[in-house]
């Protein structure tokens, strides 16, 4: 059994449904890159998998090491090792980023009844800073308030970098980045898997390969209307660079036709499309 | 919960809600007429002048009417309050005077250790009277005064009687003239022409008896040029039968000086917390008030700042939170009687299970007030649907040469938020109460360390339980 571990997972906002049965598996130590086109509904799949109470689950189950997530609160799927870097982060006016990093951190390593030392938290702190070039002076502002779109994204890389989650999540990151900052964030993500020696498997969300070519997935699938409609190697990513989602979506379509008529199984080039 | 907070201070010591058996030399009789005012001056052996000024106090409280507007205090019963009790004969000397009894209850609210890291200066207010009080040697060769206002009497009766009574009349409103009648306590603070005094000056008082009134009356007097940073905190142990407190705090801000009066209140949820607390500011000085509010059944209290002079300048920041059963109505008041004068309000109420909190406020702005400017905001957060926050702003501006400016928003705990915090391992709760620490951040960071440490450690014990 995968780690993570996603089955036929149907999803509704109020009355419209966004994902259509997706299936995924995830290990710790791999690399997956999830693509797609905008609405495709790959930000619903990562905010269901970290418990957003916006999103009903209609359908289906997720496994996180062999145990059911979707009956968990997001803060003990947090705690377990899961991690999400959100593509549009709230801002908590008055919370300072020392304060909220310094809980979080001390509510994943388990502590309980206190908060991790100061000196101990400061250390990891600066070395993670130092490591994704992230201004000291982060620290003290409040969470998301007033930062910009790369700041936001950076604080969010920090934030996976102290926790050491060991799945982890990166909802459009690279979106919003200038390519240096691509490339700094992207070290850093490379650093901790690295550094995790087979212990962080990543799910990359992203609209365009750019990022690829700094976090070099093993696996990539595309999504589209709800669905994974094709997987494949990283050269799939290349492919999609090329020819864009068009040409997925224009065979997407002659499939999705001629299931809604046989309401069978078919395969087509690398699109499939599975009914329920 | 956490035994220390985020800064390593040890806050299990701030222990509240435990009570110390009651052992009075002299104890009052319930009720109040001119005979039992007449008996507190003479029991404080009091100059002819403040029995009067008491009697007509008395007089003004009788034909005054009880306030109509604001939060209900029809359940009030002015009988069943004893109006003065005197723990001690004498005010101590120094701390290892004191009664063990008192003693015991101080050493739970941390006060010598307090004085060791921080205070300057306490008077610390145990029943009527302020039983102990210390002031720092250097401020007394600086020629500042910080006594109890029962001994400043004493000591200093023509300063007294100068300023007595000037800012808030008895006739000012029904609390106050009640206040002026059967005061006892409080503090008297002289800040001579010219001198700052860098460290807060500190009174920790807590009411500790059934159906005391606590009617303490306090003084600040700033000369020019002069500074000083008055902090009184409150706490009280629980009852189940009701309280008033009723203050009166009168200050005068003099040319270019600047006074700061922090509060930090957490009465126990029968008490009925009615203030009348209002400053003078003259030419380029300024007056800020920073007001918490926690706990108490009622709190109707509306700081004042009276801008009488070019460049006088306002700020009040009060922070007010609601829980079942709770009615706290705070604001400010400012009043530009001065051309280029300037105020700020920053109000910031919390309301839950049931409660109603909010803000009432004055901004008055006087003919000829030209180039004066003021800026009010007021946020609420609701925590759940069944409390509740009002608003009641009141403008009144008689010239049109001025900057006003008003904002409210009304917030709840948004889930976006919340969920933020817990998608990083943070409980619900913690969570809760991160985003409310955060919300009220703006007052907090204005407190001394050890203020802003024990308010939010005040507001996660308000908040405790309230996430099912």
């Amino acid at each position: 059994m995968a780690d993570l571990e996603i089955k036929d997972l149907t999803v509704q906002v109020e009355d419209r449904v966004i994902l259509k049965g997706a299936n995924l598996a995830i290990n710790k130590g791999e690399i997956h890159a999830l693509m797609g086109p905008n609405g495709s509904g790959k930000s619903t799949l990562a905010n269901v998998l970290m418990g957003n109470p916006f999103y009903q689950v209609v359908r289906g189950e997720v496994l996180y090491k062999g145990e059911d997530l979707l009956a968990m609160p997001p803060d003990e799927r947090a705690r377990k090792g899961l991690f999400i870097a959100f593509q549009y982060p709230v801002s908590i006016p008055g919370v300072t980023m020392a304060s909220f990093l310094r809980t979080a951190v001390s509510a994943r390593r388990g502590y309980d009844k206190e908060l991790m030392p100061v000196g101990e938290f400061q250390r990891l702190l600066r070395q993670k800073m130092e490591e994704l070039r992230i201004e000291p002076s982060i620290v003290t502002r409040y969470v998301n308030e007033g930062f910009s779109g790369g700041e936001k994204k950076r604080a969010e890389i920090l934030q996976m970098a102290l926790l050491e989650p060991e799945i982890a999540i990166m909802d459009e990151t690279d979106s919003g980045l200038d390519i240096d900052s691509v490339k700094i964030v992207s070290d850093g993500v490379m650093r901790m898997y690295e550094a995790a020696q087979g212990g962080m498997g990543i799910l990359v969300i992203t609209h365009y390969s750019r990022i690829l070519h700094f976090i070099k997935p093993s696996f990539v699938h595309v999504m589209f209307d709800g669905r994974f409609v094709v997987s494949g190697g990283p050269e799939l990513a290349e492919e999609l660079e090329q020819a864009g989602y068009e040409g997925i979506k224009a065979q997407f379509e002659v499939i999705a036709a001629e299931v809604a008529h046989e309401g069978a199984v078919r395969r087509a080039g690398k699109v499939f499309w599975v009914v329920h | 919960m956490a035994t220390t907070n985020q800064l390593g201070i040890d806050v299990e010591k701030y222990k509240y809600g435990f009570f110390e058996p009651e052992n009075y030399i002299y104890k009052a009789r319930k009720g109040l007429n001119a005979e039992v005012v007449a008996m507190i001056s003479q029991m404080k052996g009091e100059p002819d002048w403040m029995r009067a000024f008491r009697l007509h106090a008395y007089e003004a409280f009788l034909a005054k009417p009880m306030p109509t507007w604001g939060a209900d205090l029809s359940t009030i019963n002015f009988d069943d309050i004893y109006y003065y009790i005197k723990p001690t004969e004498k005010p101590a000397e120094s701390w290892e005077e004191l009664p063990e009894e008192i003693k015991r209850t101080y050493d739970r609210l941390g006060i010598p250790e307090a004085e060791r890291k921080f205070l300057a200066g306490v008077g610390a207010q145990y029943e009527s009277e302020v039983v102990y009080h210390n002031l720092k040697e250097e401020w007394e060769r600086l020629g500042v005064i910080f006594l109890d206002t029962d001994s400043a009497l004493r000591e200093h009766p023509d300063l007294v009687r100068e300023y007595f009574g000037t800012v808030v009349p008895p006739e000012d409103n029904k609390f106050a003239a009640l206040n002026s009648a059967v005061w006892s306590g409080g503090s008297f603070v002289y800040v001579p022409a010219g001198v700052k005094v860098d460290i807060p000056l500190q009174a920790y008082f807590r009411i500790n008896a059934r159906n005391v009134g606590q009617f303490e009356r306090t003084l600040i007097i700033c000369e020019p040029g002069s500074y000083v940073h008055y902090v009184e905190g409150c706490t009280a142990p629980v009852y189940t039968t009701d309280s008033l407190h009723s203050a009166v705090v009168e200050i005068i801000v003099k040319e270019g000086a600047r006074c700061r009066y922090t509060t930090i209140q957490n009465w126990s949820t029968n008490v009925y917390n009615l203030v009348t607390k209002r400053a003078v500011a003259y030419r380029d000085a300024t007056m800020e008030w920073i007001d918490g509010n926690l706990g108490s059944k009622i709190t109707m209290k509306y700081p004042s700042v009276y801008m009488l002079e070019p460049g006088a300048r306002a700020e009040i920041l009060s922070v007010a939170f609601a829980g079942a059963g709770q009615h706290p109505d705070p604001g400010g008041k400012v009043i530009h009687a001065a051309p280029h004068t300037q105020s700020v309000i920053v109000s910031k109420s919390i309301s839950k299970d049931g409660g109603r909190a909010g803000y009432r406020g004055l901004v008055k702005i006087y003919p000829g007030a030209k180039g004066s400017r003021s800026a009010v905001r007021c946020d609420a957060l609701i925590l759940d649907e069944r409390s509740r926050s009002d608003t009641y702003p009141t403008m009144e501006i008689d010239e049109e040469d001025v900057s006003i400016t008003h904002e409210a928003t009304v917030s709840k705990v948004s889930d976006e938020q919340l969920f933020y915090l817990m998608s990083r391992g943070i409980k619900e709760d913690e969570a809760m109460n991160m985003i409310v620490r955060g919300f009220v951040e703006p007052i907090v960071k204005e407190l001394p360390l050890e203020y802003a440490v024990e308010l939010n450690r005040l507001i996660a014990l308000e908040m405790e339980g309230s996430v099912g």
